[in-house]
């Protein structure tokens, strides 16, 4: 049996198709309770109930949200270009799920462990931007056109920001592999020992170039509600609408598991002694969603044209200096290259 | 046939039916789908070569920026899609003949692999044991090729500067906004807080 599944091409397909599931059917599971989550945070925040009507105090709220999206009627707009129309939503949800390949929950489980881990990730969140503005070109219809063309601009300003962001850590890992990246950060002062003590600026900034890279609120721009209505959405019913919504979801919470794995240390305890383990991994990102939820509830939105500031006159002069003085503590080996390096107590 | 050929031959035919229906397809904006289609089969080609940090370049930056900028400009672009195909039956001869002379330089280059005597060693530049390629490419462009890649860059530079050079032109008669003027406003001057009890109104 052993033999069959580490030797045989059939085999091999086999287990690996059960990795997938593996990651895919809990990650869409927990996406369910998430978006009830973020619903229920939303509501508490403007002092309103949220979902309490289906099941115990609504938590299954998402499910039946699920079954209407699935069982209403797939409408096409006149004039629309069918084949880009469907494909559009599918790319969303596929690019959105495809990352997660590469992303370890805990030492070594992991499905696909390369080199340039960190550099898939950002190429696949780089495609996200093509559901977006393929729904948007296809629907043919003026609000959700404006609406992919906002989000194009957008999203490929905020990933100039996190892909700087990113070097600056790959130069104090020295790897662009997450296993190692994390176990870099693997130190005896527990928490301390993470990324966020020396990265500490750029936390923020990668943390609000996520919000804008998803768009979420306030950066939502490209479904404006009081000017585009839904934006690209606006033409999507049904299932393909409903791959739109996992699709976004699916990116905020991958945003979540890379702002734990790059700064927060993924699996590591936070303190020491403690065991670390897939417990902390989700607890970080549990803690970071929390944070986005909040943001959407407590901020406004932003306008466009000072989106579009914030992102190349702040964002990109700020984390490309930093990437200039990490890349000059780590040449020189400034303070015996422990501030770029951050190997404290390792 | 190993999993290898099996994904190889599959990536070489997206990367030429991508390239074959970005010509012919009638529709600009499925054009540069199609395009997109060949940039990433041409990543897997990379990935099965074993360049894997190649293969995410050319993702990141032909299809994660460049060709989103391709689309666009060809979905803005109000043109007659009639007109164009008409113009690319007038200058189909010329483009065959480049074709062909191109597949004839092809061909003879990668037929000289066989025959010249240090071509199997030229043929694929070796990785150094024990050093991933991402690694053993930035020793190359940032050490060894340190002079000529900063020259690229600046070329680059200087072009990106004429461009806006050539395009910007200061206007006096708009009205322009100061985004530090606007933060630095005093809010109490601007607005009066009120602390509202919950559930009881102003």
């Amino acid at each position: 049996m052993a033999d069959f599944f580490a030797n045989t091409y059939l085999g091999m397909a086999l287990v690996i198709i059960g990795q997938v599931f593996l990651i895919v059917i809990p990650l869409l599971v927990a996406l369910a309770f998430l978006m009830y989550a973020d619903r229920k945070i939303w509501a508490a925040v403007q002092m309103r109930r949220g979902p309490n009507v289906v099941g115990v105090f609504g938590l299954l709220q998402s499910f039946a949200d699920f079954l209407k999206y699935i069982v209403k009627e797939v409408v096409f707009p006149a004039g629309a270009d069918k084949a880009v129309f469907l494909l559009a939503p599918m790319i969303s949800l596929v690019m959105a799920l495809i990352a997660w390949a590469v992303i370890p929950f805990n030492d070594g489980w992991v499905l696909s462990d390369i080199n340039v881990a960190i550099l898939y990730v950002f190429a696949v969140s780089s495609l996200e931007v093509y559901g977006v503005i393929m729904g948007g070109w296809a629907s043919n219809s003026k609000y959700p056109f404006l609406g992919s063309l906002r989000s194009a601009a957008q999203m490929i300003s905020y990933e100039v920001s996190i892909g700087l962001i990113i070097v600056g850590v790959i130069i104090s890992s020295g790897s662009m592999n997450f296993g190692d990246i994390v176990r870099a950060q693997d130190g005896s002062y527990g928490l301390f020992s993470w990324y966020w003590v020396p990265h500490f600026p750029m936390l923020f900034l990668f943390f609000i170039s996520a919000l804008a890279e998803t768009n979420r609120p306030p950066f939502d721009l490209p479904e404006a509600e009081s000017e585009l209505v839904a934006g690209y959405q606006v033409e999507y019913s049904s299932t393909p609408f409903l791959l739109f919504m996992i699709g976004e979801l699916v990116a905020v919470v991958l945003m979540c598991a890379l702002t734990s794995l790059l700064f927060f240390g993924g699996w590591l305890s936070p303190i020491p002694g403690l065991p670390d383990g897939i417990l902390w991994m989700v607890g970080k990102m549990l803690f970071v969603f929390f944070i986005f939820s909040m943001v959407k509830a407590i901020t406004p939105r932003y306008r466009y044209d000072q989106l579009m500031r914030i992102g190349w006159k702040v964002f990109l002069p700020l984390s490309l200096g930093w990437v200039v003085i990490v890349a000059f503590l780590a040449k020189f080996e400034a303070f015996g290259g422990a501030y770029a390096r951050w190997a404290i107590g390792g | 046939m190993t999993i290898a050929a099996l994904a190889f031959y599959l990536f070489a035919i997206c990367a030429i039916a991508g390239g074959l229906f970005t010509v012919i397809s009638r529709n600009p904006v499925h054009s540069v789908l199609w395009l997109i289609l060949a940039f990433l089969s041409s990543a897997g080609l990379f990935v099965l070569l074993g360049a894997e940090f190649v293969a995410m370049l050319l993702v990141i930056v032909y299809v994660g920026a460049v060709a989103v900028l391709f689309l666009f400009v060809v979905m803005m672009l109000d043109v007659d899609f009639a007109e164009l195909k008409a113009e690319m039956a007038k200058y189909m001869p010329l483009a065959l003949l480049i074709g062909v002379v191109l597949l004839m330089q092809f061909g003879l280059a990668y037929g000289v692999w066989d025959y010249a005597e240090h071509a199997q060693d030229a043929r694929a530049a070796v990785t150094p044991e024990g050093v991933e390629n991402t690694a053993a490419l930035g020793m190359l462009l940032y050490d060894k090729y340190f002079l000529l890649f900063q020259l690229a860059g600046l070329i680059l530079l200087v072009a990106m500067i004429g461009a806006i050079v050539l395009t910007l032109r200061h206007r006096k008669d708009v009205k322009r906004q100061n985004v530090l003027a606007q933060m630095w406003r005093d809010p109490a001057k601007a607005m009066e807080l009120k602390d509202v009890k919950p559930g009881q109104g102003l």
